[in-house]
């Protein structure tokens, strides 16, 4: 791994406290360095400066100078260098740090400065929390507790404005809330590139809108539900279905292409709610697609399979699994992996299909990259198969190859992971072969299955993926799957172990034990030790093979 | 004007880079100015800017157009050298004088953003005259219009638009009116001005339809201080200032405001701009 390079590094002073912080850092991230949070609105780290809520006002300084020499100015009293504090208040978003700069965050100007913009932040707002989806994760909320005043002076009428406004398919506007801190408006612009939303009418008057004639409607648009730091922009697919204090906060990944957006899968008494972006400032910064959170509802899904198939009869897991050895043990096995696996299902995969001396096929998925983050590779965890050796070179796409073979009667007995085999095979292909199918949801594959494993989706399994920067990213189960299934592993393993194959766990710490043991790349890497942001692996022994990815976020072919 | 210009929707920028000559127009360097001082710069490359700077007092050079307006008996514009003419030979002996059976009240000396000065107090003080410090003591009709002077006495030379209030008028009312203009101008870009400004104008406007309250003079003054200083642009100053100084001057007025109107079969409540 190189190291990145050190920035170079400044000493401020934050409430008294020197502090080093990188060059250029601004206030906020310097007071927050400092363990000192400066509230803000409209500040977002990933977005341009704005400076308009004027909610981060602090009082800031610099070291007295002589104008003429240059030299330091020492202040009698202290003994220390005179420190020059500047009357007016200065907002910390866009203040960059200055060597030896002080700020006061707490001081009585500071403190009126805040009661003052939570005042007039307030009162005009609804104060409608208890019927608000953001109650909870209200900065308005949050904000007035710690740096308001408490009560209210205003006995004037509010203004009214626009409510439940569709600004697109997924986005409804709330302009009563909108304190227009402007952090849509600048994401529409700067990252999703679509810009659609602005304002419209003139000082307190003003109202978030879409242009004429536009929607909100592109596959980002649901991160400005992210970033409103109020109740104005809420999710329509969410909006008033749960409190978000009841939820359970579980770390994903997003399957949806091998960039592996980090997620947060928001879930209750083993129901997924929502599913919002995780900051990850390497792969998706505070980002993800709209599609992404949208697949919890796969869990759910009316095709589901959530019965044990066993050549129509219904069976336990240890019957199926005898069943599916006993029709290994004619030969002639071919086995179709999938690069929607974890690199845990690949590893237990390459090793089934080596015990079995079975050819592994893995059908590839590519779509047009949108440059953001969805990538063309739509499998997430393709290099997963190369690093666990599932497959030795990059799959390609569609089973032509699968079909010849079973043609030409080599194959008799497929193993699918989760892959519909009628994507490459035809009907009577599908009849002549006997299909053994790990999977979640119904299709033509499961339908021709003699034994069928219902399997689990990726929001109720632990496991690995690895993105397209050979980052090892890991996920967690937020759900139980439904009654009736099993994980992939136990499948998998249960497989490998009735057809005689060296047994292994199940259990993913132990399963990694092995992997660590046997997959190179992954010698330094266990299941609990990889760090929430990911683990970056060697790429070096795949670096030739031609990637279809192109550029997208953080990441350069 | 230079967001226009970019195609941006025309909100003040944030500071810094502080000015446009630095850094304006996709920026580059761009000049900004406004009709008076173009009228200057003709002056100014027709006399060489020495002679030029002979106009006017020491560090008040040139002329200055003073745009009177209110109750005076003759309102107009009048040019005269910086420093050169003071507010009371202005009002009385260019303007003629108030109304015929009125007394000046109150005088806003720069724009209506300027603070408000009342006619009756007296300014002391040291100032600077040339390189030394000379003491001066001025009623409000002896201050030269300078923008030295003005912003000595805690108010400013601004715009040159002097506005003359007479006994006639109630405070109260002004303010309202000004406060009605600046709510309808805050361009809403950031909290304090936006907010501000309104909740200014919802209260003033309250007190002339009849519901003024004792603690509304206080309460004007408290928001105000909220938003002078903390703004992006100048104009949280110059929606501040009105009401602040007027409820500082006038404070009598305000708490008594409720009563007055009560009392005053005329009172009725009128539009406001």
């Amino acid at each position: 791994m190189i190291a990145p390079p050190k920035p170079d590094l400044i000493t401020v002073n934050v409430d008294g406290r020197e502090i080093a912080v990188p060059k250029g850092t601004n206030m906020i991230e310097a007071a927050r360095l400092a363990g000192v949070d400066v509230p803000h609105y409209c500040y977002h780290a990933k977005l341009t400066i704005a400076g308009n809520c004027r909610m981060c006002l602090v009082e800031m300084g610099l070291p007295a100078v002589d104008p003429a020499t240059k030299a330091p100015i020492t202040d009698a009293a202290t003994g220390k260098q005179k420190i020059n504090w500047v009357p007016r208040p200065a907002i910390a978003c866009a203040t960059n740090a200055s060597p030896g700069l002080h700020i006061r965050t707490t001081s009585p100007l500071v403190k009126d400065c805040q009661q003052g913009v939570m005042e007039f932040l307030l009162i005009n707002h609804p104060l409608d929390c208890p019927i608000c989806d953001q109650a909870g994760e209200c900065k308005l909320q949050e904000q007035s507790t710690g740096y308001g005043r408490g009560y209210s002076r205003y006995i004037e009428r509010k203004n009214v404005k626009p409510k439940r406004t569709q600004l697109g398919p997924r986005v409804t506007l709330d302009d009563e809330r909108c304190i227009l801190c402007s952090r849509c408006v600048r994401f529409c612009k700067e990252i999703a590139k679509d810009d659609v939303l602005g304002f419209t009418d003139r000082g307190s008057a003003s109202t978030l809108t879409c242009y004429p004639g536009k929607k909100l409607e592109n596959n980002y648009s649901l991160n400005t539900v992210d970033i409103c730091p109020v109740g104005a922009l809420t999710s329509t697919d969410f909006r008033f279905k749960m409190r978000v204090w009841f939820l359970k906060k579980t770390p994903g990944i997003d399957p949806e292409s091998s960039v592996g957006a980090n997620t947060v899968i928001w879930s209750r008494e083993g129901e997924i709610h929502r599913i919002t972006p995780r900051r990850n400032d390497e792969v998706n910064d505070t980002w993800m697609s709209d599609s992404g959170r949208l697949l919890y509802r796969e869990v759910r899904s009316p095709d589901r399979l959530v019965t044990m198939k066993l050549d129509g009869v219904a069976g336990g897991l240890d019957a199926a699994a005898a069943s599916a050895a006993w029709l290994f043990r004619t030969g002639g096995v071919a086995l179709v992996g999938s690069g929607r696996s974890s690199v845990e299902e690949q590893f237990v995969c390459a090793r089934l299909a080596a015990f079995l001396g079975a050819p592994v096929f893995l059908p590839s998925r590519v779509g047009e990259g949108d440059k953001l983050l969805i990538s063309a590779d739509r499998n997430p965890n393709t290099r997963g198969a190369l690093v666990t050796g599932l497959v030795p070179a990059l799959p390609g796409p569609g089973l032509g190859d699968l079909a010849e073979a079973i043609d030409a009667g080599r194959i008799k007995t497929v193993v699918s992971v989760g892959e519909d085999l009628a994507a490459g095979l035809t009907a009577g292909q599908l009849a002549q072969i006997s299909v053994v199918y790990v999977g979640t949801r119904r299709n033509a594959t499961s339908d021709a299955a003699r034994i069928v494993f219902p399997a689990l989706t990726v929001f109720e399994k632990s496991g690995t993926f690895v993105n397209q920067q050979f980052r090892l990213q890991k996920f967690a189960a937020a759900v139980p799957g439904p009654a009736g299934t099993a994980d992939d592993l136990v499948a998998l393993t249960k497989m490998l172990a009735a057809a005689g194959g060296a047994a292994l766990p199940a259990e993913i710490n132990a399963l990694w034990a092995v992997l660590a043991a046997e997959v190179s790349a992954l010698a330094t890497a266990l299941y609990r030790n990889i760090p929430d942001t990911g683990l970056l692996l060697d790429r070096t022994p795949w670096a030739a093979l031609p990637f279809v990815e192109g550029e997208t976020l953080h990441f350069k072919p | 004007m230079i967001e226009s210009l970019e195609g941006k929707r025309p909100y003040p920028r944030i500071k810094p880079p502080y000015f446009p000559a630095v850094l304006g127009l996709y920026q580059c360097p761009t000049i900004v100015n406004n009709v008076e001082t173009l009228c200057h710069v003709k002056h100014i490359a027709d006399m060489g800017g020495e002679a030029y700077s002979r106009i006017g007092t020491p560090n008040n050079t040139g002329t200055r157009i003073l745009c009177v307006s209110g109750q005076v008996q003759r309102p107009g514009y009048y040019e005269f050298e910086v420093g050169k003419v003071t507010l009371g030979q202005l009002l009385n002996d260019v303007c003629g004088g108030p109304l015929p059976g009125r007394k000046f009240k109150a005088v806003i000396p720069g724009g209506s953003s300027a603070k408000v000065l009342k006619f009756g107090e007296r300014y002391k003080g040291k100032r600077k005259a040339g390189a030394e410090m000379v003491d001066y003591d001025w009623s409000l009709e002896d201050v030269p219009m300078d923008f030295d002077s003005l912003a000595l006495i805690g108010s400013m030379g601004g715009s040159g638009g002097v506005i003359v209030m007479d006994d006639s008028v109630s405070m109260v009312d002004a303010l309202a009116n000004i406060n009605a203009f600046y709510s309808h101008e805050s361009c809403g870009q950031c909290t304090p001005c936006r907010e501000g400004s309104q909740w200014m104008q919802r209260i003033t406007t309250r007190m002339v339809h009849g519901e003024a309250r004792p603690e509304d003079g206080a309460l004007l003054k408290s928001v105000a201080d909220q938003i002078a200083g903390r703004t992006i642009c100048a104009f949280g100053e110059a929606c501040a200032w009105p009401t602040q100084s007027f409820v500082q001057k006038f404070p009598d007025e305000f708490k008594s405001y409720a009563e007055t109107k009560k009392n005053d079969p005329d009172a009725r409540a009128f539009e406001l701009v």
